[in-house]
């Protein structure tokens, strides 16, 4: 990780550096940000820094920050998935509605498994039939949704006295949530895969120049196709532990998700415009919106000031990116 | 809007065309200088010809005078006054248009609105579209031809866009219109149509900058040609007084002080390595049929639009193609790069930048993209190795970077493009086509670049060099093919003289023998065959 930090630093060859270029703001801007405000909550709140508190943000978060860590791997690679928040749910919903005649983890599985089919289509829609990854996976998102509604009938499913259905979201392992765990085994996962594979190289490649990367000899095809499968595979799981932890299969949340983890993935400072961006980048930046609600909230200020405040934050950093991009 | 009815007032409307004058244009591109010093004068009413080699400046000077590219250097008089152009709506204002040869239009949408649009007829911002129509009809019989006002633009063909093109620069009132090689995408009887149509344009008033290598339709269209060389200004002379090998004679001649290598002939016993049998492609080449042995260079020279890129592509598996490749007698059934790596091609692409480098990633992973099996382990990329290899591969073609992770975009052009040939030289490939290996480098890596094709030829590669600047590729190849129009036309050995390529690259088959000394070489004319 420390690699891709050098090598999407700014240009080094700059004769006239200025520490207040736009680039380096996209750079590192989030670290300071990010310590700057760990330092104020711990300093004007009593109980930010305890480790009850901590953990609790990190459960909350694990969700956001496994579809987050895809999302990274996806702008990456040049694309964009609206359709998760749809697998979000189609995986939950399917999760509860199977848990009476298969069991929980029979459910949980496929749940996944069916996110990622979902994934592998919107793949093949966009690296084979070439659509646009924008349109396509609006479609596809609207016909997963839907879906999902032709199995619930709109029902909202309640597991009750289970513990097995509550292990992803609720139960400890080792005094931390198998969420949080999940969420750590994933990111580490993704982040090697980015920054030590042949694989993580080609999606590199394939977003910062496809032309070049094809004629490198690279399956761009493939690479993108598997893009998409990653994402819908991170959909499934994040649907299954917020399936877990509230016991239900709702078949109405979601979206809201898919758009904390992209602004987490911005924020954090990967590009929109592919090619460059890292895992580090996304945990920073799950974890800084994280704290501006939970901070928000144990210093009791308004929950419309957070919006406010979360959407400006996501507007300058687009912002910083779109300038330092138009820069090179 | 009563200016656009002035100017389709109908065919007996006489435009007064423009009087363009440029002086002591200089045009910098990074450290290549595309236009040195030029100054010409346009005079109204003419059809004033811009030719020369590939590379001479003339389609950067025609851009200069219709505001389409900014000089860094000089002065553009319009009609007596000086003017500064800072985008081609200052040109358009004054009265100059350019029709280029990537057509600036909205596929998408209709011909009435493509040809009305930035200078929509209407008040109120309401379009008035019978106006329009009447206005479409009336340049419509003005330039003697009727498109069908409502279909869109994509479904027509590039020679019918071209004339809508046309007529949107009379509807913005145009007293002078550039012509940017108008002709290079159009079928012989298109092309002729064309010329009949800037006849027409002309005899109404409007003045006309006419850039294109094709002398024939020059000499039969213009009035005036002006020659550039090296983006030098050489002449501007009645087209009456010229012939087409006078003016190739003026335009060509040896003007770099490049010293290039000395060659080292393959051995005649050398195997062939690459072996091309009828390659094909619809409206780009046909029949290109060649064997290049290991250890040879193979130029492919020709115009641009020739097919010299469309061919190398093909070979690579970048574009479906018709025909047989075969290397080391082994014919390649992979369609795409991918598979034709795998079996020894390489290619060095026509632009570094758009197909060569990921310009944001740094120098390491671009330099290892196209290998990556090799710095590959069981738990994945082998840092250590890939320092290794890249290292190894910065030494070998001389890159001076520092470090292997700065980004590729802070390096020189010259730099850059030696990393995209070490990216072919982590696995030695048996083939290696390098489309324009030195363009818009200095002259020091232009050197080292020669030396290094020269080390790799000698070490058993099949190299194919194809290059915009003929005296690289006759200075590098032991053998040139000569392109035209899709075909290969010619073939010369290396060394060949220069007059001789040029002249069957414009198709001028009378030698003229001026300037040009008793050629070293056997020439054979491959047209009969």
């Amino acid at each position: 990780m420390t690699d891709t930090l050098v090598t999407d630093g700014p240009n080094a060859t700059d004769r006239r550096r200025s520490w207040l270029t736009p680039s380096f703001f996209r750079e590192y801007a989030i670290i300071g940000a990010f310590v700057v405000l760990f330092i104020l909550l711990s300093a004007t709140s009593d109980v930010f820094l305890t480790q009850r508190n901590l953990l609790n943000l990190a459960g909350q978060q694990a969700p956001v920050a496994i579809l987050a860590f895809a999302f990274t791997w996806l702008l990456i690679n040049g694309e964009f998935d609206l359709s998760a928040g749809a697998l979000v749910v189609l995986s939950g919903v399917l999760a509860a509605n199977l848990h009476d005649d298969f069991g929980s983890w029979p459910g949980f599985f496929i749940g996944i498994g069916a996110a990622t089919a979902c994934g592998v289509f919107n793949g093949w829609l966009v690296a084979y039939v070439r659509v646009n990854s924008f349109v396509s996976t609006l479609a596809t998102g609207i016909i997963f949704y839907g879906i999902q509604l032709v199995i619930t009938k709109g029902r909202l499913v309640t597991i009750t006295g289970d513990e097995s259905f509550k292990t992803l979201g609720q139960h400890e392992f080792l005094g931390i949530y198998w969420s949080v765990w999940i969420m750590l085994l994933s990111g580490i996962a993704v982040s090697f895969v980015l920054s030590r594979t042949k694989l993580g190289r080609r999606v590199f490649a394939v977003g910062g120049n496809p032309v070049a990367a094809r004629l490198s000899g690279i399956n761009v095809q493939a690479v993108k196709l598997l893009s998409f499968t990653v994402i819908g595979l991170a959909a499934g799981i994040a649907g299954a532990i917020l399936t877990s932890r509230t016991n239900t299969g709702q078949p109405d949340q979601g979206t809201t998700h898919v758009f904390s983890a992209f602004s987490a993935v911005v924020v954090g400072g990967t590009s929109i415009g592919g090619g460059r961006g890292a895992v580090w980048r996304t945990v920073l930046g799950v974890f800084f919106l994280a704290m501006i609600t939970n901070g928000f909230n144990l210093l009791n200020i308004s929950i419309y000031y957070q919006q406010v405040i979360q959407g400006l934050i996501i507007l300058l950093a687009v912002a910083v990116d779109a300038l330092s991009t138009s820069k090179e | 809007m009563t200016t656009v009815d002035e100017a389709v007032a109908g065919t007996t409307h006489i435009v007064r065309g423009a009087r363009v004058e440029a002086r002591h244009i200089v045009k910098r591109y990074g450290a290549a200088a595309a236009l040195n010093d030029v100054s010409v004068v346009i005079e109204p009413g003419t059809i004033h010809a811009l030719v020369g080699e590939n590379g001479a400046g003339k389609s950067t000077l025609g851009k200069i005078l219709a505001g389409a590219v900014i000089p860094n250097s000089g002065e553009i008089i319009v009609d007596g006054e000086l003017v500064r152009y800072r985008s081609p709506r200052d040109a358009i204002r004054l009265g100059i248009a350019i029709i280029d040869q990537e057509l600036a239009m909205v596929p998408t949408m209709s011909v009435l609105d493509n040809v009305f649009l930035g200078s929509e007829l209407g008040e109120h911002g309401v379009l008035d579209r019978a106006t329009q129509r009447h206005q479409f009809a009336d340049l419509a019989q003005r330039l003697g031809f009727a498109p069908t006002a409502d279909i869109k633009v994509a479904e027509l063909r590039v020679a019918d866009q071209q004339k809508i093109e046309i007529m949107r620069a009379l509807v913005r009132n145009a007293r002078m219109i550039v012509m940017d090689e108008p002709t290079a995408a159009l079928t012989r009887e298109e092309a002729q149509r064309l010329l009949d149509l800037t006849r027409q344009l002309s005899a109404t008033g409007v003045t006309i900058v006419y850039v294109s290598h094709f002398l024939d339709d020059v000499l039969a269209l213009c009035d005036t040609i002006t020659v550039l060389k090296d983006g030098r200004h050489v002449k501007t002379v009645a087209a009456s007084d010229e012939t087409k090998d006078s003016l190739v004679t003026s335009m060509i001649g040896r003007s770099l002080d490049l010293q290039f290598p000395a060659r080292t002939p393959p051995p005649d016993d050398a195997t062939i390595v690459l072996s091309v049998r009828n390659l094909r492609r619809d409206r780009a080449f046909e029949e290109i049929s060649f064997d290049i042995r290991a250890g040879e260079i193979v130029g492919l020279a020709g115009l641009v639009g020739s097919g010299r890129t469309e061919i190398a592509r093909a070979i690579f598996g970048a574009d479906p193609s018709g025909g047989e490749v075969s290397v080391e007698g082994q014919l390649l059934r992979a369609r795409s790069p991918q598979g034709r790596i795998r079996r020894g091609l390489a290619m060095l692409p026509e632009s570094r930048k758009d197909q060569g480098l990921v310009m944001m990633r740094p120098v390491n992973e671009n330099t290892t993209m196209a290998h990556m099996r090799s710095i590959t382990r069981r738990f994945g990329l082998h840092r250590g190795l890939e320092r290794q290899v890249v290292g190894e591969a910065m030494v070998r073609v001389d890159v001076r970077a520092a470090s292997q992770t700065m980004p590729i975009r802070s390096l020189s052009g010259g730099n850059q493009q030696k990393v995209s040939l070490a990216k072919w030289l982590v696995e030695t490939p048996k083939v290696l086509i390098a489309d324009e290996p030195t363009r818009g480098i200095d002259v020091g890596a232009k050197l080292g670049i020669y030396e290094m094709l020269h080390a790799l030829a000698a070490g058993g590669m099949a190299v194919l060099l194809i290059s915009s600047e003929i005296e690289e590729v006759l200075g590098l190849a032991h053998r040139v093919l000569v392109l035209r129009e899709g075909r290969i036309v010619a073939e010369f050995d290396g060394g060949a003289d220069q007059d001789r390529v040029m002249r069957a690259a414009f198709g001028s088959t009378v030698n003229l023998g001026t300037g040009s000394q008793p050629a070293p070489d056997h020439e054979s004319d491959l047209r009969g065959q």
